[in-house]
């Protein structure tokens, strides 16, 4: 090789290199980018959660969530707006649950695949994209005033369990789907009915999908102001509900289910609401309670998930 | 392997299938199942061999809109168990299928094998227990499995997953047993302990096996169809197929002139 045609390649080798340096800093650039972005996302969220656990400290001791609200600040606890969220939780859960997971299977397994099923496909779909305060409409007029459910415990927790049905239809859709086809295939051909195949595999191997949708669903649900203003929750509540559990036969009542009641976030949006400071303290600190309530449900369906799925690999 | 011709256990009768999209994927087939014989379907990619097999236990009916024409007829009792009378749950109650890919349920090793059992009503826990012992042991499987049946059957290796799954088709004392391809996923050692569970099970029932290897097919089956493009090219013994093929495509197929 010559020198000369040594030098030329030096010097091409060279230009390629100040071409990749070139190249690479759009990598650094758009990474940089990228991470501003997502810091600007995430530690807004953790600033406002550090701020309301800040602002609310003094109020995390038990007391708190034993007492009733109260003209005191000082005095004034969550009891009764625990308590009804649990409860319309509770009727969430049990007309959710078996409706929509009813819907979703019936949908995937046995309805007929024609427009008319796809079309109810697409607004399943869109349901789940409703604004909630419509929802909060359509139960003030059909339960409220339909059904003369009043504004109960019965009406939220059958409201809020419109609102998440789409969530528990569509996630039940989707872990059905991701069954094998095989695996249906094993069942039927070994003499299996339809139903045998639904509930002997279909809804045991999509457990941990259902699940992880009907929390996220859940989860949704209890942090729900809207609707449940609309139904006209009260703000202000010193009395718990009935209990569900008696000490005598049948050991359960359902008096609970016409009880007038609060919810967490409609306590906090009560105090909130107040002109005077102390109220905001206690505001905070229940805002606080309800984003550790949805990350903790939120941190359960995960491990559900994956606890269930770890015995399932396709 | 060689003696004459024995009762036919089932046959195909002018059988045509159709694929809810219109396709034509069986034309006419007319093919006899020896009784307690090993028939093998072979053929390229697509031939149909696959499709022609599902139709013996009405697999296609899962799918709306597929449509059989013709009859597949079974011994002794004369049922076309393609008749629209004919529940498709009754067909599978009669034969079994054993897949390409091992499907066990995630379950047990003992419910895999049990479902069938359980899906015909029986509740009696020693039956299904002598059942589950009786057909893991006709899957030559019970030897290793036979200390953790209450282990998932995931945890199995591939070629013995594949054993359960004939454990489970076994099980339910079937008159026919299909074989989709069952050794396609598997390596040489447990291809080999398949086919000789094949050639023992003949001794209880009939098989119909559907194979990509020819060399397969030569070692297990009594007898061999070599079908192409949706048509029965040839059948007969499997000797006579391979050693005196009367087509040119059967020839050059086994050969391996082409396909």
């Amino acid at each position: 090789m010559t020198t000369e045609m040594k030098a030329s390649v030096l010097k091409n080798l060279d230009a390629v290199r100040a071409m990749i340096s070139r190249h690479k800093r759009n990598d650094i650039l758009f990474a940089a980018i990228g991470l501003i972005a997502l810091m600007l996302g995430l530690l807004t969220l953790l600033t406002l959660f550090v701020d309301l656990v800040m602002d609310g400290y003094p109020r995390f001791n038990l007391k708190f969530f034993s007492d009733f609200p109260s003209r005191r600040a000082g005095e004034a606890g969550l009891l009764s707006a625990w308590v009804g969220s649990a409860l319309v939780m509770l009727v969430t859960f049990l007309t959710a649950v078996p409706v929509g997971v009813a819907a979703g299977l019936y949908l995937e397994e046995y309805a007929p695949k024609n427009w008319f099923s796809d079309l109810i496909e697409i607004n399943v779909s869109n349901l789940a994209g409703v604004p909630s305060i419509i929802y909060g409409l359509l139960a003030l007029g059909l339960f409220v005033y339909g059904f003369g459910f009043g504004q109960s415990i019965l009406t939220a927790g059958l409201t809020l369990g419109l609102l998440i049905l789409p969530i528990v239809i569509v996630s039940t859709r989707e872990a059905i789907r991701g069954i094998p086809v095989a695996i249906r295939e094993a069942a039927y051909a070994v003499g299996a009915t339809k139903w045998q195949v639904v509930s002997d595999h279909v809804v045991k191997y999509s457990q941990g999908g259902i699940l992880t949708g009907v929390i996220i669903g859940m989860s949704r649900a209890i942090g729900e102001t809207a609707p449940i203003i609309t139904i006209g929750a009260l703000t202000f509540i010193a009395f718990l509900p009935p209990s569900p559990v008696s000490d005598v036969a049948p050991y359960l009542n359902f008096e609970w289910l016409h009880s007038s009641f609060t919810v967490l976030p409609i306590q906090m949006f009560n105090w909130l609401s107040r002109p005077d400071h102390a109220f905001h303290i206690n505001a905070a600190a229940a805002g606080a309670i309800i984003i550790v309530l949805t990350l903790l449900m939120n941190g359960t369906a995960i491990y559900l998930r994956y606890k269930i799925r770890k015995n399932i690999k396709w | 392997m060689m003696n004459a011709s024995t009762a036919i256990k089932a046959e195909a009768r002018n059988l045509d299938f159709f694929y809810s999209n219109g396709m034509r994927a069986l034309k006419g087939i007319n093919m006899p199942l020896h009784e307690n014989k090993i028939t093998a379907l072979i053929g390229p990619s697509g031939c149909g061999k696959s499709t022609f097999l599902r139709c013996f236990n009405r697999m296609h009916d899962l799918y709306p809109g597929n449509k059989y024409q013709g009859q597949i007829v079974m011994h002794p009792d004369n049922t076309n168990i393609l008749e629209h009378g004919v529940d498709p749950i009754e067909v599978r109650m009669r034969i079994s299928m054993v897949f390409q890919k091992p499907n066990p349920f995630p379950k047990t090793i003992y419910e895999n094998v049990a479902y069938g059992l359980r899906v015909r009503d029986e509740k009696n826990k020693r039956t299904i227990d002598d059942k589950v012992e009786e057909a893991l042991k006709g899957a030559a499987l019970w030897n290793e499995v036979k200390d953790r049946l209450q282990d998932l059957a995931f945890n199995l290796s591939g070629g013995q997953q594949q054993r359960l799954c004939i454990a489970r088709a076994l099980a339910t004392d079937p008159e026919i047993m299909l074989f989709d391809e069952p050794t396609s996923a598997l390596d040489p050692i447990a291809t080999a302990n398949i086919e000789e569970l094949m050639s023992e099970l003949k001794e209880k029932l009939t098989i119909l096996v559907v194979t990509h290897n020819m060399q397969q097919a030569a070692r297990v089956s009594d007898y061999t169809a070599y079908m192409y493009l949706g048509e029965l090219m040839e059948y007969g013994e499997t000797n006579n197929i391979f050693t005196r093929p009367t087509r040119k495509e059967t020839e050059d197929y086994i050969t391996g002139k082409f396909g």
